[in-house]
């Protein structure tokens, strides 16, 4: 095969190499060829946010990305954020708010939110909606979401 | 929904990718933040033989004071400008502008110059650019050159980038004193597609009468489209409300060419844009007579 | 019992994998060897097929094959009708026709399977999708409803001289002598329009067949595990214990995750025994839109009579019902629409005609409310219709209308989707809707605040609207709970999760039965190896039917430990008491054992036991009612509309919800809330757009707009509990209960806002521009 790419990438803190087509989305990378399946799939054009990583310490749309792009760079997935017994305080504060449901559509708000969240501490409910309103979710109806991110706040301060 | 095969490319100078801009002229497609051409991709809509990958040169990343006004490297992420301090003092109108793309996750990735050249008509930079009267910095192997947005947008989807061309700079001039200006659109939801909205810029004398005016429209044609007529019906004048409702309903009316899609019909189209000229109008004079 | 689990809002079981990335969604299972489909469907709404070149695609290297109808030979065969006609249901006709796996001679809708590719990544199928040339013969299309039965209009099934998929008439009592006396006949025609479900998660299948041990693992995002197994295994002539069905994680049902046989679900396995090697179809968003099915379209006519004081003496109703191309599920999605049509109303003559139609498009099955939200607009509409043509106040006509609590069961004597007479159980319904009036302060409104901000120049208006909701239907469900030796508790149930919480709310109904904490159950739901019998997640009915089966067999499983434990400690079983995972006798606590202890006693490895005894501490029972139990609720929503851009806000939005008993009032309210986001994208954000081809014009998110954050109010809820009488948890089901009240809730408050411009709303979705059109294109 001559037309791949060799990529170099931090994952979560882990150094990969892997050799990759280059039309392969970060999303599929992530989850194929890095088995890191907690980033989910639910358009790949860009508008639910379920897919959403951090690049660089910033969220965006992993299916919107080749692998290629991330070369020499970093990405942190919701694995990244805590583990099932060491969990940070957004994930405790999403569990104590019920708010998730099917839990499909989560790692992208959580991903999206861990940023945004040091950057404001001390956020009102306005500044949440706006906030997570470019991540789509059908179960919740965003409410326990949005509390859910008060009660983080306060976890995280 | 997976994009079709490409060979791909990641320069790392602007040299580097003018070369494979003139080797592989229409095979290839620019990928800057992609936010505009993964989607097509994914959705096979557009199939590239060829993608220049530009984010791996820093130096097209810039904001920069430049005369009285900004310029702004092609490669600036949406949300560098959005926190900008300089945008935010020397164009308040794009900086008024850039929270309103799409969502933060999309800011993000997507840069001022893809966004430009990409020339969506329903994208908020395009008419903003237009309305301020910007000028883009275009270069190829052959040279450089300084086309203005007045003459950079050529229809749906189109410009005057050649397949050798590559958008390095945006120049944004001042507001001179006294300007005021808005931006107006309506949208099914905060971060969709407007159905329609318009940029007003506009500058009074000292005596409160209208010197200049421009009324910029998004998805209202197939390309950003202005009302230079109602524009006209302001210069020279003081302005009133009644005035402001006439060239609200000679832009709407006249000077502008919405289509019909299965979120707006034509019809309704230029309803919304008779009240967001109105609005925007409004906005812009009391800014520029300074107010809010 | 003093232990109390059921009630309290404990955090769930299931979230710390879901929060981790460590939850397996059926995208997520990767085999060894594994090959991916990628499928070439139907540009055409309506064609026949000329030919399928697959040549070029199967050039493509990575590329194992290229299969159409023709290379599945006798392997082919359309899906099973899944619900037939209520056999209950006098003088139906029903014209049966079901979905196929690879399209034969004529295309039906557009995305019908034509041709399915099997490759190295999905990826190079992608690509090998392109090369795979079909030679149409278009069609005229079929989607006009009232059209489409006109003699000589184009048939979507040769087969049939007719588009007539069903017809039937539902009669209670005599509408024409009642009409007789009213002193207001009211008719108006409704246009209702389709929705998507839009799970978060798209569908999706991975099957392995395993040779040498003659075994299909099955990993499906349905929402019915059991009937899956059950028809997979018939179809391909497997015994049911060689096929395994696992429905994981699942990102969101809906409603449409239930729809079996899929084309999909029957072309994977047929791959996979065929090439011998794991196959996977992950569905994508695009297509989604046009392979999953959809639901609300139909067409009515209603007309009611009432006295001049506003008491409803009868309705009348034609329906025409969108089944899209094929029936396999029956009459379920208009009988609901019937059941709903009186809404929570003493209606004592009623009289229903129901056409289902054929058309080019994708199947209809039930989507969150699946009809009953159709019902409720109709009857909530003529009534405020009605109200403003006898000049009364719309709660004084409710409270006249409702039936009374000493009126329970009341029988409509119509037949409703579980095939029984449809009897709403029981009910409460004056105090729950003066409840909703309170806490949105309706005169407060009225009074004050809606001339303060007309004054203003501001239009709002205030929508209250009850409704009832049919759940928790048969035909049964089953649970298994077992202790084990480690004194943990592992339990299992058919009724599949799409995020309902099973996994939490059940385990609470065990944990109260056996005195345990609610993290040491283990409930696994979804795999058709854990148990054996089961229907599905659906219709409102996992809480009630799987809830009291969890029920019956936990407190089954609690009478044996009490008898064993008796025994061991020789002493009476009402001395007894379950707690902290022991059991004790009362007032001596030294006096105990542990659960874990008793589980390896009641399964002794040598050793004679007592003729007739059952081994371990485990139970599996089944529960299946009679009929279902009625839900209530009243919705209340306060919303501005800017009657220059037709853009609206919804300020305030309250429910007050009636369920029954409540498992865990956390997951009540987040159904809730989860529902109404739903009903409110049906109201002015979501409808899908057929074009006269049948070609879906917004088959994307970004076109087909479901509410996000911004769209969404803050969403109080509030509780009322008339318990069900006819389940021991006196549980009602509540997942659809947010979407069902919402448009018509919305009709009204927009209208309240628009009352200046004399606006009547009698359809649904609507949208800006449909807004625009209305106030100032009324003439037309």
């Amino acid at each position: 095969m001559d037309n791949t790419f060799e990529l170099s990438v931090t994952v979560n803190g882990t150094s990969y190499h892997e050799v990759v087509d280059p039309r392969t989305l970060l999303s599929d990378f992530l989850r194929n060829d890095l088995g890191l399946t907690g980033t989910h799939v639910g358009c790949e054009h860009g508008v639910c946010g379920a897919c959403t990583v951090l690049l660089n310490g910033a969220p965006v749309r992993s299916c919107l990305i080749f692998a290629p792009q991330v070369h020499n760079q970093e990405v942190m997935t919701v694995e990244g954020l805590g583990t099932v017994d060491d969990m940070h305080p957004l994930q405790e504060a999403f569990r104590e708010a019920h708010a998730l449901q099917c839990g499909f559509c989560t790692p992208g708000f959580l991903t999206t939110l861990l940023p945004w969240l040091e950057e404001n501490p001390n956020p009102t409910e306005e500044e949440i909606r706006e906030a997570i309103s470019g991540n789509l979710c059908r179960c919740t109806g965003y409410q326990h979401i949005i509390d859910a991110v008060k009660l983080a706040a306060e976890k995280m301060n | 929904m997976k994009p079709a095969p490409f060979k791909y490319y990641a320069p790392h100078s602007v040299s580097e990718v003018l070369e494979l801009l003139n080797e592989h002229g229409y095979d290839a497609k620019i990928l800057a933040g992609g936010q505009s051409l993964v989607p097509m991709m994914n959705f096979r809509l557009v199939q590239p033989a060829v993608v220049v990958d530009i984010n791996s040169i820093p130096e097209l990343a810039y904001i920069d004071t430049f005369n009285e006004g900004v310029r702004i490297g092609a490669m600036t992420r949406h949300s560098q400008a959005e926190k900008d301090p300089l945008i935010k003092e020397k164009s308040p109108l794009i900086h008024e502008t850039m929270p309103q793309i799409a969502t933060v996750q999309i800011r993000n990735r997507g840069t001022i110059g893809g966004s430009l050249a990409h020339a969506d008509a329903s994208a908020e930079l395009v008419v903003v650019s237009t309305a301020l009267e910007a000028q883009f910095k275009i270069q190829n192997q052959k040279g450089e050159r300084l086309v203005p947005a007045s003459e950079f947008f050529l229809g749906l989807l189109m410009t005057s980038l050649e397949p050798e061309d590559l958008l390095v700079e945006i120049q944004i001039p001042s507001m001179p004193d006294r300007s005021g200006w808005s931006l107006k659109e309506v949208a099914r939801r905060p971060h969709d597609f407007a159905l329609v909205g318009v940029a007003a810029v506009l500058t009074l004398d000292d005596k409160d009468h209208c010197t200049k005016a421009r009324l910029v429209y998004l998805s209202a044609g197939d390309g950003p489209i202005s009302a230079p007529e109602a524009a006209e019906m302001l210069i020279g004048e003081q302005i009133t409300a009644d005035l402001i409702t006439a060239a609200a309903e000679k832009a709407s009316a006249d000077e502008i060419d919405p289509g019909s899609d299965i979120h707006a019909t034509s019809e309704f189209r230029r309803h919304l844009a008779n009240v967001l000229t109105r609005r925007a109008l409004e906005e812009a004079l009391e800014r520029a007579r300074g107010g809010k | 019992m003093t232990y109390k689990v059921i009630g309290k809002r404990v955090k769930r079981v299931e979230d710390p994998r879901l929060l981790t990335g460590g939850a397996l969604f059926v995208g997520d299972v990767n085999l060894p060897n594994m090959l991916h489909a990628a499928f070439v469907r139907s540009d055409y709404a309506h064609a026949r097929i000329k030919s399928v070149d697959v040549s070029a695609a199967k050039e493509i290297p990575g590329v194992v094959g290229v299969y159409t109808a023709e290379d599945m030979g006798d392997a082919w065969e359309p899906g099973p009708p899944l619900v037939s006609p209520p056999p209950t249901l006098e003088g139906v006709t029903f014209n049966s026709c079901r979905q196929v796996p690879l399209v034969k001679d004529k295309v039906k809708h557009a995305g019908e399977i034509i041709a399915v590719v099997v490759a190295e990544s999905r990826y190079i199928a992608e690509d090998a999708v392109e090369e795979v040339y079909v030679d149409y013969e278009p069609l005229p299309v079929v989607t006009d409803l009232e059209k489409c039965l006109e003699p000589g209009h184009t048939l979507v099934h040769d087969e049939l001289d007719t588009n007539l998929a069903a017809h039937l008439i539902q009669n209670k009592g005599d509408y024409e002598a009642a009409k007789k006396q009213a002193d207001l006949v009211i008719k108006r025609k409704f246009n209702l329009d389709r929705g998507a479900a839009a799970a978060m998660e798209n569908r999706g299948i991975v099957v392995d067949w395993d040779q040498k041990n003659q075994h299909l693992m099955v990993w499906d995002a349905t929402q019915s595990p059991i009937p899956i197994r059950n028809g997979m295994a018939a179809r391909l002539g497997l015994r049911t214990h060689q096929v395994r069905v696992v429905a994981p994680f699942v990102g969101g049902g809906f409603g449409p995750k239930i729809m079996m046989f899929y084309a999909e679900e029957m072309v994977l396995p047929w791959l996979t025994m065929k090439l011998n090697r794991p196959v996977k179809w992950i569905e994508d968003r695009k297509e989604n839109f046009y392979a999953t099915t959809q639901e609300r379209q139909q067409v009515q006519e209603v007309e009611m009579a009432l006295s001049k004081e506003g008491r409803i003496l009868g309705i009348k109703q034609k329906i025409i019902h969108d089944t899209g191309a094929f029936d396999p599920y029956g009459l379920t999605t208009p009988l609901n629409t019937q059941s709903h049509s009186m809404g929570g109303y003493d209606v004592q003559n009623y009289n229903s005609e129901c056409f289902v139609v054929f058309t080019n498009k994708i199947i209809v099955t039930p989507v969150r409310g699946a009809g009953r939200p159709q019902g409720i607009y109709v009857v909530e509409r003529m009534l405020d219709i009605a109200c403003r043509e006898l000049k009364l106040d719309s709660r004084e006509v409710r409270r006249l209308n409702f039936i009374k609590p000493d009126q329970f069961p009341y029988d409509h004597e119509i037949i409703d989707q579980a095939f029984t007479n449809l009897v709403f159980d029981s009910g409460n319904y004056q105090p729950a809707y003066d409840k909703a009036l309170e806490k949105i302060e309706y005169d407060k409104f009225i009074k004050e605040e809606q001339p303060r901000m007309r004054a203003e120049g501001k239009y709002v208006g205030i929508g209250v609207v009850p409704f009832v909701e049919t759940t928790g239907v048969g035909p049964y469900e089953g649970a298994r709970v077992a202790v084990e030796s480690s004194g943990k508790i592992s339990a299992a149930t058919g009724v599949g999760t799409q995020g309902q919480s099973h996994m939490t709310s059940f385990a609470q109904i065990i944990a109260e039965q056996l005195g345990v904490e609610v993290e040491d159950v283990s409930l696994v739901s979804g795999d058709t190896a854990e148990i054996h019998w089961g229907t599905g997640t659906f219709a409102s009915r996992g809480a009630v039917v799987a809830g009291n089966a969890v029920l019956a067999a936990a407190s089954d499983v609690r009478l044996k430990v009490l008898k064993l434990a008796s025994k061991i400690l020789e002493t009476p079983e009402e001395e007894l008491e379950l707690e902290g995972g022991m059991v004790r006798v009362a007032d001596l606590p030294d006096r105990s054992i542990s659960l874990g202890e008793l589980a390896i006693l009641a399964n002794p490895f040598r050793g004679a036991v007592e003729p007739g005894t059952e081994p371990g501490l485990e139970s599996t029972k089944y529960f299946g009612p009679a009929y279902g139990a009625t839900a209530f609720g009243v919705h209340g929503m306060i919303l501005e509309v800017d009657p220059e851009t037709m853009m609206i806000k919804i300020h305030k939005y309250i429910t007050v919800e009636d369920c029954g008993t409540m498992l865990n009032p956390l997951v009540v309210e987040g159904q809730i809330h989860g529902g109404v986001s739903m009903g409110i994208g049906n109201s002015y954000y979501e409808k899908l757009h057929y074009d006269e081809n049948g070609q879906l014009l917004n088959a994307s998110l970004a076109d087909y707009l479901i509410p996000s954050s911004a769209e969404m109010p803050p969403i109080e809820v509030y509780h009322q509990n008339t318990p069900a009488p006819n389940n021991k948890l006196g549980t009602k089901g509540v997942g659809e209960a947010g979407a069902i009240p919402v448009p018509a809730a919305f009709a009204q408050a927009l209208e309240n806002a628009l009352q200046d411009y004399g606006l009547e709303i009698t359809e649904t979705p609507l949208s800006p521009n449909r807004l625009y059109e209305l106030l100032y294109k009324q003439e037309e």
